[in-house]
């Protein structure tokens, strides 16, 4: 980073605390998750680099940044961290924080995933993958990619042409239902 | 010995090898599975990654079904094993994540039903004892990988049943199969999981890092636990390879595949046929599938 990052308070490292409930402000930058990060090349801001960030207030930064939706959320990190932070969970709480606030996603594949993956679920009470799939596809506008792997796929049985609804789908629903009204609640 | 099965979303499509593997080792050794009834997708990364209630209140409607049954939960996904003793954890630590949850499922829970992975079931309910006794066809010097990914160990003090760092389980069942576990370092290191479907460069070349580590330390194949972890290194090793260098076809199976393989179990009730990498030049001068049916002691 060539701009410095003026200090504006702890506001954001408080709330990411309270969403996330594990305590951000105890790190001491060891840089213990980051070392362990298997994306770490591909991150704009390293794990360590964003709970400084937190600390520092730097919220467009943070909820700005590609790391958030880069990290796999395979708690290498949240393992390993001396101060017991569930660094992965800083990153759930993070990136539920930028799309509350409507930020601009530097790269909204992760996103979509998201969204389209749950889609499927609500719809059907399981993923259906090929739908989700074409979901994921007309979202992103990225159609053609993976589209080789699809008959060979198909051929082995791993994709099927139509969902399996579970008889459990209303429940689901109603579980999405009410989740999306405590949401709204201030 | 008898558990309430939730096989999960891949089990149904991308791993149904995983499925049938699953199911037939269990029936050969005796282990009854009842699949749990209308059993619903347990959320994931998605769930988690959107909305901490979902995240909880997914796995607990399986749980509430499983609840039902009076019997403990047997997973082999290795996400749904995570989310649903996730779900656990935090609806038995946290009142308000219990209030939370009844409000989104409409039923009180209290985080009581035990949930196992499939990997747990056979080395320390069923025994490693008792798996080698039931072995027909030793998979004799065959050198494999034993990977376990991210979600079987971590977090430790919700999901592990063995050192986070340093597993053995899946070595030690590979090894009453009178195969080779070899020893290596990536045992632990993340696949990259769902960045498959977002960012497949970052699990090509996390994928290519895995399969060079295993070939260098000898492994001819690799043992696997988890529906992503298998796309990753199988479905995705051609376009790994092709973007970070030539290695030798790796075939990547199930652990349950593996074992069945041992207990005489045919390919077809393990569903080999769906690998991409196939496993064939593995067992080419062994006698492990060579019978093709069911049974045939070698």
């Amino acid at each position: 980073m060539s701009q410095p990052i003026p200090w504006i308070g702890t506001g954001l490292a408080d709330e990411v605390q309270q969403r996330a409930g594990t305590p951000v402000s105890a790190c001491f930058q060891c840089h213990k998750c980051s070392t362990g990060c298997p994306i770490g090349p591909e991150m704009d801001f390293l794990p360590s680099q964003i709970m400084r960030l937190v600390h520092l207030g730097a919220e467009a930064e943070v909820l700005g940044s590609q790391a958030i939706w880069l990290c796999a959320s395979c708690a290498a990190c949240t393992t390993r961290c001396p101060m017991d932070i569930d660094i992965a969970g800083v990153m759930d709480a993070l990136r539920i924080m930028a799309i509350d606030r409507q930020v601009a996603l530097p790269d909204a594949h992760g996103r979509q995933f998201h969204r389209s993956f749950l889609g499927s679920v609500q719809r059907h009470g399981r993923v259906f993958e090929m739908g989700m799939m074409t979901a994921y596809k007309l979202r992103t506008g990225d159609l053609f990619s993976d589209v080789g792997k699809v008959p060979q796929m198909l051929a082995k049985g791993k994709l099927n042409l139509l969902p399996h609804r579970s008889g459990g789908v209303s429940e689901v629903r109603a579980a999405f239902r009410r989740a999306e009204e405590e949401g709204r609640k201030p | 010995m008898k558990y309430a099965f939730f096989p999960g979303c891949s089990l149904e499509s991308t791993a149904w090898d995983f499925d049938r593997s699953t199911r037939a080792v269990c029936r050969a050794l005796g282990i009854e599975l009842e699949e749990i009834p209308d059993w619903v997708c347990c959320g994931s990364t998605p769930a988690h990654a959107s909305d901490p209630g979902l995240a909880v209140a997914l796995p607990v409607l399986n749980l509430h079904k499983a609840q039902a049954t009076g019997l403990p939960v047997m997973t082999a996904c290795a996400s749904c094993y995570a989310r649903l003793r996730t779900a656990n954890f935090q609806v038995s630590r946290d009142a308000d994540e219990r209030e939370r949850v009844q409000r989104l499922t409409g039923q009180p829970y209290d985080g009581s039903v035990a949930v196992h992975h499939v990997l747990d079931v056979l080395v320390n309910h069923f025994g490693l004892e008792q798996v080698r006794t039931q072995v027909r066809r030793p998979l004799a010097g065959l050198r494999i990988a034993c990977y376990y990914g991210c979600l079987l160990t971590r977090p430790p003090e919700i999901v592990a049943f063995d050192n986070p760092e340093h597993p053995t389980a899946m070595d030690d069942l590979v090894a009453a199969t009178g195969a080779e576990p070899v020893d290596w370092p990536y045992k632990t290191e993340c696949c990259g999981a769902s960045l498959s479907m977002t960012h497949a460069a970052v699990v090509c070349r996390l994928s290519h890092r895995l399969l060079s580590m295993a070939r260098q330390a000898g492994a001819e194949c690799l043992a696997v636990a988890c529906p992503l972890c298998q796309v990753n290194l199988d479905l995705r090793q051609a376009d790994a390879t092709s973007a970070h260098g030539a290695l030798p076809e790796t075939p990547v199976l199930y652990i349950t595949q593996l074992v069945g393989l041992a207990l005489g179990l045919s390919r077809k009730e393990l569903g080999l046929d769906a690998l991409t990498v196939r496993p064939d030049r593995l067992f080419a001068g062994r006698d492990v599938t060579a019978a093709g049916a069911a049974g045939g002691r070698a």
